[in-house]
């Protein structure tokens, strides 16, 4: 079937995700939005495996619920990117806002630039599903706060300002997955419940592995992923998968 | 007045600001195309604007607009007024019949030169007004000065923001800096003294979040002459930047710090001279800290500033492009009116924005800027 070209200038968030559920019951399934600016909601709980291109500023909560799919922004994406997501995967070709990835239990986000705060904020693993954010900028604070399963990757690939990689309380209260930052972490940003690690090769595979196809989704930057590897990365890891175990015990 | 309350899906208020550093004027059209943008964030129970510049045929003189309940409340204020200062026009501030816009208090705008009293040898016109401010507010039943800085004025209701611009006429102004809220009141009530901005002389606030620490803030201020009676806790941030910048002299970054103050944990870890420099703000303005997650714009005759609580509780995006600074709560809204800025970014949270006019000489107070 054609794609489905929609033309959201001025569209209210009902309208145009109801457009997107009606054509999706209808056999469609792949939708080119064009003027999208700052629509909520866009790919909200769909189940089918569809295609959803954004030009335009992505309102909040992209991909929300979504189960399965694909959307690329080939823009800005706002805050709450990838709500309880479990599938399959959002590229944002800008920077997005803050709590992006918030639950998120499965599927990909890969952020070209800089993200907000509270990324990945309670995100976690359910058997196979293992949920992977990938930054190419720099991140704020509480970065993977609560974090509970699944795979952060910061890469601080442009550094074009003068702020860290990463802010403060990194990692505050995270009690599973794996956060791997390219470059060094200030040891006083880092929350009380996470510790550093050296890389083996087993996560430099498995960095490989996600860089490449990261690297694809944004082709037409000159990404490559042998050189974002050549620079070290600090890994970090829960040390403890109950932390607050001990405040509730009475 | 009527005070309302009402439910909707929950969001967060809304707020947008653009300002020309050249003055280049901004027609009212724009502002409001912005804060419509993001009608979801508010509930239609308060929208309002500032725009400065708007006033050129009386440049000098304070302009004051004022909601009154009734005939009554304006016989009184006026009266009040007349005895202070000199009237040099006054009328009824020009609205639309809208649809939307129900029970709008009486509005009238008055320009005012202060009468100087013949023996006070330490008269200082700003206080002079401030006074008067407060009286009104605090003593005057019915009575509400909204506006009361020279060549700007705010406008604000209850309303969804494209009623309210409809309503005021915004698009009839033109000014070389807005501001634009709109509302969804949750801890407070909802009426036309409530909306946004709060303003005091020429400064005007505009505000997404919630100000757990009025209490503290209240009491601070009240022992410098500020009365808080605007039932909303946006309005301590307004009184206590005039307070800190205004009569403190205060650089405006640093009365930034004071509100939005860096943690201990981050203060112990600083160089000797700034350390001692962040201890004493924070030893000397405890209470005028903002405690409780905020997203705010401060405007005045000097420019813009943007600040965000320490830890990133609410939205809060810049852009520039060419002599325009844009500041909001959501990029769309800034792209709804520059669809291609030179540049966005997500300010750092408890970092101020500081957008000046190129012309404005503030001195070494107001020196350093950031866009």
């Amino acid at each position: 079937m054609e794609p489905l070209v929609i033309d959201a200038k001025g569209m209210h968030y009902r309208e145009l995700n109801q457009i997107i559920r009606d054509k999706v019951a209808e056999g469609y399934r792949h939708f080119i939005l064009h003027n999208v600016n700052g629509q909520r909601y866009i790919g909200a709980g769909i189940m089918e495996d569809v295609f959803i291109e954004i030009h335009g500023v992505a309102g909040n909560d992209l991909g929300v619920f979504m189960k399965r799919g694909t959307i690329i922004v080939y823009d800005d994406a706002q805050d709450g990117v990838g709500n309880t997501m479990e599938g399959t995967k959002i590229v944002v070709h800008g920077m997005a806002g803050d709590v992006c990835g918030y639950g998120m239990r499965g599927g990909k986000l890969h952020i070209l630039r800089d993200i907000g705060y509270r990324t990945g904020i309670h995100m976690k693993t359910y058997k196979d599903m293992v949920p992977v954010i990938i930054v190419g900028g720099k991140a704020g604070d509480f970065f993977g706060e609560y974090m509970a399963g699944g795979i952060l990757i910061l890469l601080n690939l442009w550094d074009d300002d003068d702020r860290p990689i990463v802010g403060s309380y990194l990692g505050t209260g995270m009690h599973g997955g794996v956060m791997y930052i390219r470059g060094e972490v200030d040891p006083h940003n880092l929350g009380k419940e996470v510790g550093i690690k050296e890389l083996d090769e087993k996560d430099f595979l498995l960095l490989k592995k996600l860089l490449k196809e990261y690297c694809e989704d944004f082709k037409d930057y000159g990404l490559s992923v042998d050189e974002i590897m050549k620079s070290p990365f600090t890994k970090l890891v829960p040390v403890s998968t109950r932390p607050y175990g001990k405040i509730y015990a009475y | 007045m009527m005070v309302l309350t009402r439910s909707r899906e929950l969001s967060g208020c809304g707020l947008s600001g653009i300002i020309s550093r050249k003055k280049n004027l901004i027609p009212g059209e724009v502002i409001i195309r912005s804060i419509t943008h993001m009608r979801e964030r508010g509930n239609g129970l308060g929208a309002g604007y500032a725009g400065y510049g708007i006033y050129p045929d009386f440049p000098d003189e304070y302009a004051f607009h004022i909601m009154y309940d009734d005939e009554l409340a304006r016989k009184e204020t006026e009266e009040y007024i007349k005895q202070r200062f000199h009237v040099i026009h006054y009328e009824e501030i020009p609205t639309r019949k809208v649809k939307g816009i129900q029970d709008s208090p009486l509005l009238w705008r008055y320009f005012l030169r202060p009468i100087e009293p013949p023996d006070e040898s330490d008269f200082v016109e700003e206080d002079y007004v401030m006074k008067a401010v407060m009286d009104i507010n605090d003593k005057i039943r019915g009575a509400y000065v909204f506006s009361s800085g020279k060549n700007m004025g705010a406008f604000k209701g209850v309303g969804e923001p494209d009623d309210i611009g409809e309503f005021y006429r915004i698009d009839e102004y033109q000014a070389y800096l807005w501001v634009a809220h709109t509302r969804f009141p949750t801890n407070t009530p909802g009426w036309w003294g409530g909306a946004h901005p709060f303003t005091l002389l020429d400064w005007a606030v505009v505000h997404n979040g919630e100000i757990s620490s009025y209490g503290t803030n209240k009491r601070y201020l009240e022992m410098f002459g500020y009365k808080c009676t605007l039932r909303t806790d946006t309005e301590v941030v307004a009184y206590l930047i005039d307070l800190l910048v205004r009569r403190h002299k205060l650089p405006l970054r640093i009365a930034a710090y004071a509100l939005a103050s860096p943690f201990w944990k981050d203060i112990d870890r600083m160089p000797e001279n700034q350390r001692r420099l962040f201890t004493a703000i924070r030893m000397v303005y405890g209470s005028a800290l903002l405690n409780g997650p905020f997203a705010i714009l401060v405007s005045w005759n000097g420019g813009l500033m943007g600040l965000n609580d320490r830890i990133k509780l609410r939205p809060f995006v810049a852009a520039v492009k060419d002599d325009k600074v844009y500041m909001a709560s959501e990029e769309a809204a800034i792209r709804e009116i520059c669809p291609s800025p030179d540049r966005v970014w997500a300010p750092k949270a408890g970092d101020p924005v500081i957008a000046l006019f190129e012309d404005f000489d503030g001195g070494t107070q107001f020196k350093e800027h950031q866009v």
